[in-house]
This record gives C-alpha cells, sequence and structure tokens, in this order.
C-alpha cells in the first residue's frame, strides 16, 4: 500500500508518482513558456548528431522563441505580445535597477523578495520537518504502520484545496502563506524519506549494530546517505509544489505583494504584458530553483550511487 | 574464550541448529564447514548478538551475548553490501574508531595504517564501488581490524573471488592471525580451504537442525604455504576426512 514503488535508486520514475504530478525535473527544458513554442520541441531528435546536446537545446529555445516572436507579431494580438516586448517589459518592471541594488528595481524588491522569502521559508520549514518526521516514521516499524494511512490521505488531498483553511486560521498575510507552503510540500518529502529510511539495508544495519554506531551517528553514515536518492526525489516535488503554493496563496485577495499579486493586479488593470511577464518570471523561477535543486543532489547522491 | 552451549536456533518454527555445543580456545583459528543452507551464517549471527539464542546459551570470555560482544568483529559474506559506498574506503574503516573517541587526525592515521596492512594504501581515499571485488574484501577485513578484536567472525569471505585473490587473502588472514594471535571463526564452504586455513575444522550437518558431526584439530608441519602445504600427504588425508564428513559418509 506504499503507492511509491520499489525506487531506491530515487530516480525519475519515483517522483511523479508520490503526488501524481509530473515535475518540471523530470527532463530540464529550458523554455519556461507558453504552449505555442511546445511543438518545434519535437524536431529535437531529428537534428544533426554532431551538435553538442546543450549547443543544440540552446537552438531549439532560441527557434521557438523566434517562432514565437513571429506569429505574435504577424497576429498583433494584444493578449498576445511578442517575447521580445515581454523580455523588454520584464526589463523595465523589475530588472532596470541601480548597480547597488543588484540592478533590481523597487517593483522588484517589493514584489519578487517577499515571494521568493516566503516561498524559502515554507520550503525549507517543508524540507526539514518532512526530513526528521520521515525518519522518524520510517525508522519505527510500528510508527510506519500507524501512519501510512494518515500519510496516504493528506497527500491525496489536492493541495491549494489547504488554503481556505489556513485563510480561516491566520487571517491573510504571511503566516497563512507560508503554513499553506509547507503544508502542502511537507508530504512528499516525508512520504519519500519514510520509505527510504524503511528499506535500509539490513544487511547494512547489522554492519552498524556489530560496529556498535551510536543512533546519531547510524543515521549520519547509514540511514540519511542510504535514503537520499529517495529524500531529493521528494524534495523536488516539494519545491515545485512550494512554489505553486506560493503563487496561489498571493492569488487570493488581501494579499498585499508577491508576484502572484502583481499578476491579479495586472489582470485587473488588463495590463497583459505585466500578466506576461509575471508567467515569463514564474517559468524562469522554477526552472532555476529547479536546476539550482538538481545541481545540489547531484554534490551528493552523485557517490555511492552506483552500488547504492 | 567462546562457548556455545546447546545453541538452539530457528527460523520461526523451522529448526536451523540444534543443540550445538563448541568451545573455541583463545587465540584458535576454527574453520566451520558444512553445506549450503544448513546455518552457517546463522550460527555466526548467534555469535554476533544479532540473533539471540533460542535455546542454549553463548558466551565470551564467560559473559553471556545478550548483544554485541566488545571487541568483536565480523567480516560478512556480502563485502559489496556491507560497506559503505556513499563513503571513502579510508572513512569505512575509520568508521568503528568513532566510538573509542579518538580525534579525526587520529582515526586517519589508523585507518591508513590498517589499509597499508592489507595492501590498500593506495585505495584511501577512492570509494569502494570503484575496487574490485579482492580489494572491496581487503576494506571489509580492514574494516574488521582496525578496532584490534579479540575475535574475529567471518562468513564465506573468500568465496566470490577468484583463486589467486582467494590465496593472497588466504595468507593475509593467516599472518594476521600469526601476529595478533586473534581467535577467528571462519565459516567456509570450501573444503580445501577449511583445512588450509584452519588450526581445527568443525563439520556442520546439513539442515533442519544442523549438529556438528566431525570435530577435526588440523595438524600439519611447517608454516603453511599455498603450494607446499597443499601437496603434503597429511594435508590430503585430513581433507578427504572432512570431505566425507560434509558428504555424510
Ligand atoms: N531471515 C530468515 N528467515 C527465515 N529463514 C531463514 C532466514 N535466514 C536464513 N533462513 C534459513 O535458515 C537456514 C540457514 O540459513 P543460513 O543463511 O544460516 O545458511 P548458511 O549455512 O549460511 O548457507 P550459505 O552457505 O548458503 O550461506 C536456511 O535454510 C535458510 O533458508
Ligand atoms: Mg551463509
Amino acid at each position: 500500500m506504499s503507492g511509491v514503488g520499489e525506487a531506491g535508486r530515487g530516480g525519475a520514475e519515483s517522483e511523479t508518482s508520490a503526488t501524481g504530478r509530473p515535475t518540471p525535473s523530470a527532463r530540464p527544458d529550458p523554455t519556461p513558456a507558453p504552449p505555442p513554442i511546445r511543438q518545434s520541441t519535437r524536431l529535437r531528435p531529428r537534428l544533426p548528431a554532431g551538435l553538442p546536446h546543450a549547443l543544440l537545446r540552446w537552438v531549439v529555445l532560441g527557434l521557438a522563441v523566434a517562432a514565437w516572436e513571429l506569429a505574435a507579431r504577424v497576429h498583433g494580438s494584444v493578449y498576445f505580445p511578442p517575447p521580445g516586448r515581454i523580455a523588454r517589459h520584464m526589463y523595465d518592471l523589475w530588472f532596470s535597477g541601480p548597480v547597488r541594488h543588484v540592478f533590481l528595481t523597487e517593483a522588484a524588491v517589493a514584489d519578487i523578495l517577499p515571494s521568493l522569502g516566503r516561498m524559502a521559508a515554507g520550503f525549507a520549514l517543508a524540507a526539514v520537518a518532512g526530513i526528521a518526521l520521515g525518519v522518524a516514521v520510517g525508522r519505527s516499524r510500528r510508527a510506519y504502520a500507524l501512519c501510512n494511512p494518515v500519510l496516504q490521505f493528506a497527500r491525496a488531498v489536492p493541495p491549494p484545496a489547504l488554503v481556505p483553511v489556513f485563510v480561516v486560521v491566520f487571517d491573510f498575510g504571511t503566516p497563512m502563506q507560508i503554513a499553506s507552503i509547507v503544508f502542502s510540500a511537507v508530504w512528499p518529502v516525508l512520504i519519500n524519506t519514510a520509505e527510504g529510511a524503511r528499506n535500509t539495508d539490513p544487511l547494512r544495519l547489522d554492519v552498524a549494530a556489530v560496529l556498535r554506531l551510536g543512533p546519531v551517528e547510524r543515521l549520519r553514515f547509514l540511514v540519511l546517505p542510504s535514503a537520499l536518492p529517495r529524500i531529493f526525489a521528494g524534495l523536488r516535488l516539494s519545491l515545485s509544489l512550494s512554489l505553486i503554493l506560493m503563487v496561489f496563496s498571493e492569488l487570493l485577495p488581501g494579499t498585499a505583494n508577491g508576484i502572484g499579486f502583481t499578476l491579479t493586479d495586472a489582470q485587473t488593470r488588463s495590463d497583459l504584458l505585466t500578466v506576461w511577464a509575471a508567467l515569463v518570471l514564474l517559468g524562469a523561477l522554477g526552472h532555476l530553483l529547479n536546476t539550482g535543486l538538481l545541481a545540489v543532489e547531484k554534490r551528493l547522491v552523485g557517490r555511492g550511487r552506483a552500488t547504492a | 574464550m567462546l562457548r556455545l552451549d546447546a545453541v538452539g536456533q530457528y527460523y520461526g518454527d523451522h529448526p536451523v541448529l540444534r543443540d550445538l555445543s563448541l568451545t573455541v580456545p583463545d587465540g584458535q583459528l576454527l574453520c566451520v564447514v558444512g553445506p549450503s543452507g544448513c546455518g552457517k551464517s546463522t550460527l555466526l549471527r548467534t555469535v554476533a548478538g544479532l540473533l539471540p539464542a533460542r535455546e542454549g546459551e553463548v558466551t565470551v570470555d564467560g559473559t553471556p551475548v545478550t548483544g554485541v560482544p566488545d571487541r568483536l568483529a565480523v567480516v560478512f559474506q556480502d563485502y559489496g553490501r556491507s560497506l559503505y559506498p556513499w563513503l571513502t574506503v579510508r572513512d569505512n574503516v575509520a568508521l568503528p574508531l568513532r566510538r573509542q573517541g579518538l580525534g579525526r587526525a587520529e582515526r586517519r592515521t589508523e585507518a591508513e595504517r590498517i589499509l597499508e596492512r592489507v595492501g590498500l594504501d593506495g585505495a584511501a581515499r577512492r570509494h569502494p564501488w570503484q575496487l574490485s571485488g579482492g580489494m572491496q574484501q581487503r576494506v571489509a577485513i580492514a574494516r574488521a581490524l582496525v578496532c584490534r578484536p579479540s575475535l574475529l567472525l567471518m562468513d564465506e569471505p573468500f568465496g566470490s573471488l577468484d583463486a589467486q585473490t582467494r590465496e593472497d587473502l588466504e595468507d593475509l588472514l593467516l599472518e594476521v592471525h600469526r601476529t595478533d594471535g586473534t581467535t577467528i571463526v571462519f565459516v567456509t564452504h570450501d573444503i580445501d580451504e577449511s583445512v588450509y586455513v584452519g588450526d581445527r575444522v568443525v563439520v556442520l550437518s546439513p539442515g533442519p537442525g544442523s549438529r556438528v558431526v566431525l570435530d577435526l584439530p588440523v595438524e600439519l608441519p611447517g608454516r603453511r604455504d599455498q603450494i607446499a602445504t597443499r601437496g603434503l600427504p597429511e594435508f590430503v588425508a585430513l581433507r578427504a576426512e572432512v570431505g566425507r564428513a560434509v558428504r555424510g559418509g
């Protein structure tokens, strides 16, 4: 009844199953842009094989953006501005500030930073709590048996549905937003960590017993490292949930700032250019954060993967 | 001194060992031979305190075994899994030293000293999976020796190695035994190996409910040597005797 397979190697298979939602990390795709360009990615396997893969991806991205630009200009619709204008608008709006503010404008400081701060706080709390509880649940057979149904239930609740609960509990504002992120993002880490900790190789546990490792050392040198691939599979899911919940909790009335707020605010003013700019920004942020997490994972999990 | 007194061991209701009594004096290298599945690993797990004896009693130096005894080390059958792949060779070997309260630098020097002894000085900073099977087993032996155990349990340690590596490691084990005087219980299913390595060979009957069917002291003239010893008429005779016992003759 675990629902999360035997993917001890923390492969890409496990990350989709834990909440049934595919994550952007499965295939790092440098195209944080809306649907029209998707079709051109089909070209990818047919391009000449001599080009290095990384270069190829940038070429595809460039072509896609060019196609989008062209289509948007030809059509000339106000609802679908060309990417060049969106980029220009993003620059004016957020990235044309003074050097000593790392080029961030006041609008960026007022909207992007609070969003990122809430997301970072929510994700960090979810990660710490999820790993700690996950290890506790996974290492105790009884705790696992008792908690598993509750966990399966908790993760089956669509996370945005929790937000109204926190609105009632905390009222609007940062505590509500962080709580929404934490309570949505904690489940994938918790469940994956528990599963990883539970599947610690029994022979290696015997080794730890014979070496008389204390409980802390056993955790540090055995349980956590061997659960690490699973932990990261959970973290990747949690990261994308954090981003989703960050935006979602800012879409609600009563929010004072944030990227989500920018989005709804621009929408009420029919400022489509800003709406698109916020969308592109969110895509880029999601991609950057994911790439960062993957880099950390590669550093930590790379070692020992071969036999783990 | 290791003593097993009428030990019985079961998995559920399935008997694995029955009424097994055995005394291993200090400094002896005892080989335990028996067909696959007769309970050799179960016997070692019982002595190591990983599996409490269901019947009878195990004592080490007069103290009944309830948990893992002090100054005991184990080399497991499956070295690939028994090493921690996320640690370097040196950190694997240094791991048991943590509970002795040594500082980081001391642990490192000690680990490197023991790695040199097993012929792995070059591999300290590599990871176990980057090594050959024979080298991995050397790491496992180094990790077992680093705490200077007085009782060393080895579960078919050379079972899956090629002949040459195996002979090298047998000689390494004999050298360790000679210089440290460690009491060693060495499980193997290889009759030749048991006679070559052991001071004494014990043969278990096939399960379920294995018992000792032969308890044979190995007295061979001179120092053990892979070529000369195996050609001795005494060696051939002992091997035949153990072989007959294993086949139930
Ligand atoms: N965890 C377990 N649960 C149930 N039965 C077990 C378990 N471990 C071992 N057995 C059974 O106990 C018997 C003895 O197993 P053991 O591993 O001690 O044999 P062995 O002599 O070490 O064999 P081998 O030479 O193949 O390693 C076998 O019949 C095996 O099926
Ligand atoms: Mg065995």
